[in-house]
């Protein structure tokens, strides 16, 4: 708890440099100071991980009313790992990343809150500090997306609908919590725990339905998703990596605490609601990052597709503890709970890339881009390893989390309850219509993008990014090789963390470096197939270069015997992913708008086409536009009753009281 | 020590067995084809000429390829190899048996589907661009009801672990013709038939523009790279002939380290992916090749199909 507490303290002094140091040093002193405390906090979790003491903290002094109240347990300190190593990256990529009004003091003092604030959530433990905690993070981050309004005009309004989504989300939250201390008249979360059996289930579930609207609309889950897609790409980017890897996860973080550390569970429906805005938030994101031509915002649908997939775990698992069935619900809890940190890692990287590419191509339209990997070889290379994670390349992070879920889905199914059969088999058609669209996306992410011609002036004169940055990416490329690698090493942290949401129950797990279930049948070795594809790779590396000629003649590429190839000839963003847009035409609904303009002298002549396809999103255009434009409408017949007459408005007050004298 | 000693060898052999026999099961299914078609056709081991020809060939790479165009075909390979060195077809005893897992097969094939487009992508030609998306978008419609289907065979033996589905079909040989089953395997024929490309999902041996979609991604390739493409694609044809065999009938597969048990085997597999080949180009005789936009139709059927093994598997449990 010293190491969290001077973690925080150390976030604090760098949110201070930040504020006050000259140019020269603040974005090096800020950035130095905020890596420095994320490191700390990463300590401080892998020690709890390890084994150690829960320890808590209580100061009566700082917050008015309740006091900050921190407890360090294995749960909070999962999160807090994720979130603190994105966060080291975030600030070591920050040094080199940081120019115009993003290293100006407001920004880089904010950007230090973000980073520590996302830290201290996972770590609270009363409500009060909670709240301020969660205030903070969505404040900090809504004031972030601002930063660059003057360059990026859409981000005025993706940064208006992350406020208002934020803002019902945290009230929606805060009621939530409210209904359930207000039984024991305590706000720390033990005694509300404590108390949690007293309460009538009809007061559990309003209170956790409440609280899941907060969490779900954080954590990106359809149909809640909208400010989402908006949001992470208009931020810097090293805060869109620090939003779509540890923002999203504290979603998830309050879900699992308070559905399961605070209300112990619930019924088995609240948890096929979580699958069901799994399953429906995989597939829909999923089809979205397939067809998003902006680098960040198919990032941010890919980030969709993840989190539903953990929701789909953490659904799985709620639905399982009860229906006798305790080690498959810590397997699927755990699958969550490592998909949680291995998306962290690379969607981390994929952002920070991604940021990188905007700033020396100057655009992250996929169609403007093509042949970066010539010009920048490293960053090309984090955009593989990610990729290929995303893509359950196996040996790499999102296999072993992928394959775990599955896992727990299999052995799910000799629950007897029929609800709970039904969870199982959802879960598991999300993972399999997610994979394969999965990996078009992020084809199209390296093939468009990094591989053929550059399509624009910008692309051909990209450079590599500055070392700072790189390193950043590189960091956190090494935790999905890791957790691909070797998930095993790490199973008895993720599996403290939860035994304390779930309950003691017998460990599934058999130590190895992969992951061996021995008790319930079922083992990967991912290590041995990395050896094996290695030694594959070099033999067929080998045998085919000593055939031929060492280098390969350099010719014209094949034109169906027609010279000349352009750049604009190859195929692009929009093209590859056509098929299966046009494919899920239904659910997508492209819009497009060709434009002829003739010659004047003859209509058989063009002087002008002019063509234009976009996908809008659905949930947006039919959920919450019908119900903005209500809004709008009902303000603008309310402003009827204001016409400036001071006569009325008296007449109001005095209709006021009456009405309160009649009803009181 | 003898079981290591068993177990490398199986896996070597296993390797070997893919390595030749799927160019032969290629080869085989074009004469088929030709015979059916009242024409002679070319002998059996074409395919392995072939690959001997093209191996000693010239290299050429396009101007603007980068090092991922010579990459591509060697992780083609090496995730083939793998994932056929993991799956127990001569022998449920593989050496990475513990980690022959179905998820493992599937991700592996997959990541050679990705190589092969970015593969294709890389010169910036529009015809690789094409083959790819084409080639991912059929891909990412096959693989729901391939996964699907392969979580339906695992049911009954609560294990993805291959070796252990088929050590309980072999313990339960009346589950062999049980619905879900039956259901399951035609889901597997149809994802087989999209994965290795065959009418009618894709026409192997057309050069057409409009319609060829692996074949335009490996416009690129020349010499002894062309010759691992081409040798990736009928590995893959070999393994997932022998999968879908073995996983419905695994009778035949070495239990144990003898050697005759291993010549049993390595000759059952051999007459049942013959089998198997005899089927498709049967298929690939009668039916016409179908518009890309009518595959959806075909793949979302076979994504029906397995999760219906799936539910019936679970009512009939």
């Amino acid at each position: 708890m010293t190491l969290l507490l001077v973690a925080l303290g150390v976030g604090a002094l760098a949110a201070l440099a930040g504020a006050a140091l000259a140019r020269r040093w603040r974005v090096a002193v800020a950035s130095t100071l905020g890596a420095l405390g994320c490191v700390l906090a990463v300590f401080a979790a892998v020690t709890t991980l390890r084994g150690g003491a829960t320890t808590t903290f209580h100061s009566a002094q700082v917050l008015p009313l309740s006091g900050v109240s921190l407890t360090l347990d294995p749960l909070a300190a999962w999160f807090i790992l994720v979130s603190s190593i994105v966060g080291a990256a975030a600030c070591v990529y920050n040094v080199g990343y940081a120019h115009g009004a993003l290293a100006s003091r407001p920004a880089q003092s904010t950007f230090m809150l973000f980073t520590f604030s996302l830290i201290a959530v996972p770590s609270a433990s009363n409500i009060t500090t909670f709240m301020f905690g969660w205030e903070l993070m969505a404040l900090s981050s809504l004031l972030l997306i601002l930063t660059e309004h003057a360059r990026h005009v859409e981000a005025r309004s993706a940064a208006l609908w992350y406020g208002v989504m934020t803002q019902l989300g945290a009230a929606s939250i805060l009621l939530g919590l409210l209904l359930v201390s207000s039984h024991g008249s305590a706000q720390s979360f033990a005694a509300i725990s404590a108390h949690a059996a007293g309460l009538s289930p009809a007061t559990r579930s309003l209170a956790f339905l409440l609280v899941l609207g907060g969490f779900a609309s954080k954590a990106g889950a359809v149909p809640l998703h909208v400010w989402l897609p908006k949001a992470h790409p208009a931020a810097p980017s090293s805060v869109s990596a620090l939003m779509s890897s540890a923002m999203v996860a504290m979603g998830v973080y309050g879900i699992i605490r308070v559905g399961q550390g605070l209300l112990h569970g619930g019924t088995v429906w609240w948890w096929f609601a979580v699958t069901l805005l799994g399953v429906v938030s995989a597939m829909y994101g999923a089809l979205h990052a397939t067809t998003s031509n902006d680098l960040k915002r198919l990032l941010a649908y890919s980030t969709i597709d993840i989190i539903g997939l953990v929701l789909t775990g953490v659904g799985a698992a709620g639905a399982l503890k009860d229906s006798g069935q305790p080690m498959v619900a810590h397997l699927a809890l755990g699958a969550a709970l490592l998909l949680v940190l291995a998306h962290a890692a690379f969607k981390g990287a994929l952002f920070l890339a991604a940021g990188a590419i905007d700033r020396s191509a100057g655009t992250r339209d996929l169609d403007l881009l093509g042949g970066l990997i010539h010009v920048m070889p490293v960053t090309a290379t984090v955009i593989v390893f990610g990729a290929g994670a995303i893509m359950a390349v196996p040996t790499l992070s999102g296999f072993s989390s992928e394959w775990l879920l599955l896992q727990s889905f299999l052995h799910g199914f000799t629950a007897l309850s029929t609800p709970v059969v039904i969870v199982m088999l959802l879960g598991t058609v999300a993972l399999a219509l997610t994979g394969g669209l999965t990996a078009v996306a992020f084809v199209k992410v390296i093939g468009i993008g990094f591989l053929g011609r550059a399509r624009s002036e910008g692309a051909a004169n990209a450079h590599e990014a500055s070392r700072s940055m790189l390193v950043a990416m590189g960091a956190l490329t090494i935790p999905s090789v890791f957790l691909g690698v070797a998930p095993g090493l790490v199973g008895a942290w993720w599996e403290r963390a939860v035994s304390l949401a779930l309950g003691r129950s017998s460990d599934p797990y058999t130590p190895s470096t992969g992951v061996v279930l021995a008790r319930l049948g079922g083992a990967i070795a991912p290590a041995a197939v990395l050896v094996a594809l290695i030694g594959v790779m070099s033999l067929v590396w080998l045998l085919s270069q000593n055939r031929t000629a060492r280098h390969a003649r350099r010719v014209d590429a094949w034109g169906c015997g027609r010279d000349g190839q352009t750049s604009r000839m190859q195929y692009t963003a929009t093209s590859f992913a056509e098929p299966l847009q046009r494919v899920f035409a239904d659910v997508l609904r492209p819009q497009s708008d060709v434009e002829v303009t003739h010659v004047v002298e003859s209509r058989y002549y063009e002087q002008s086409l002019s063509y234009e396809s976009r996908i809008v999103d659905v949930f947006e255009a039919r959920g919450y536009r019908p119900i903005i434009g209500w809004v709008l409408r009902a303000g603008g017949a309310a402003r009827r009753l204001q016409n400036g007459s001071l006569d009325r408005y008296l007449a109001f007050g005095f209709g006021a009281l009456i009405a309160i004298l009649v009803v009181g | 020590m003898t079981g290591w000693v068993y177990a490398g060898s199986a896996t070597l052999i296993q390797v070997v067995t893919v390595g030749l026999g799927g160019p032969l099961l290629v080869g085989l299914m074009a004469k088929v084809k030709a015979r059916a078609e009242g024409r002679v056709g070319a002998p059996v081991v074409q395919p392995l000429r072939d690959l001997r020809k093209l191996a000693t060939k010239e290299r050429l790479h396009a101007r603007h390829a980068s090092p991922v165009l010579a990459l591509a075909p060697v992780v083609i390979v090496a995730s083939t190899t793998v994932a056929v060195a993991i799956s127990p077809l001569v022998s449920t005893r593989p050496l990475l048996g513990s980690s022959a897992d179905i998820l493992a097969v599937v991700y592996l094939l997959l990541t050679g589907s990705a190589a092969a487009a970015l593969g294709g992508l890389d010169v910036g030609t529009a015809f690789g661009g094409m083959g790819a998306s084409r080639a991912m978008t059929i891909g990412a419609l096959a693989e729901p009801a391939l996964l699907v289907a392969v979580i339906a065979l695992s049911l009954p033996s609560h294990s993805s672990n291959l070796p252990r589905i088929m050590a309980s079909t072999l313990a339960h040989p009346d589950w062999v013709l049980g619905p879900s089953r039956l259901l399951a395997l035609a889901a597997l024929v149809i994802v087989v038939i999209a994965e290795t490309g065959r009418i009618p999902v894709d026409n192997p041996s057309t050069h057409l523009e409009l319609t060829m979609v692996h074949e335009a991604m490996t416009l690129e390739y020349a010499g002894s790279e062309l010759a691992l493409v081409t040798w990736g694609e009928s590995m893959r044809v070999g393994l997932l002939f022998s999968l879908v065999a073995n996983l419905f009938v695994p009778w035949g597969i070495s239990t144990h380290a003898t050697v005759l048990s291993v010549v049993v085997a390595v000759a059952s597999l051999a007459a049942k992916t013959m089998l198997v080949a005899l089927g498709v180009a049967l298929i690939e005789v009668r039916s016409a090749k179908l518009r890309l936009f009518r595959l959806p139709e075909l793949l979302a059927g076979g994504f029906v199909l397995s999760v219906l093994a799936v539910v019936t598997g679970l009512v009939t449990r």
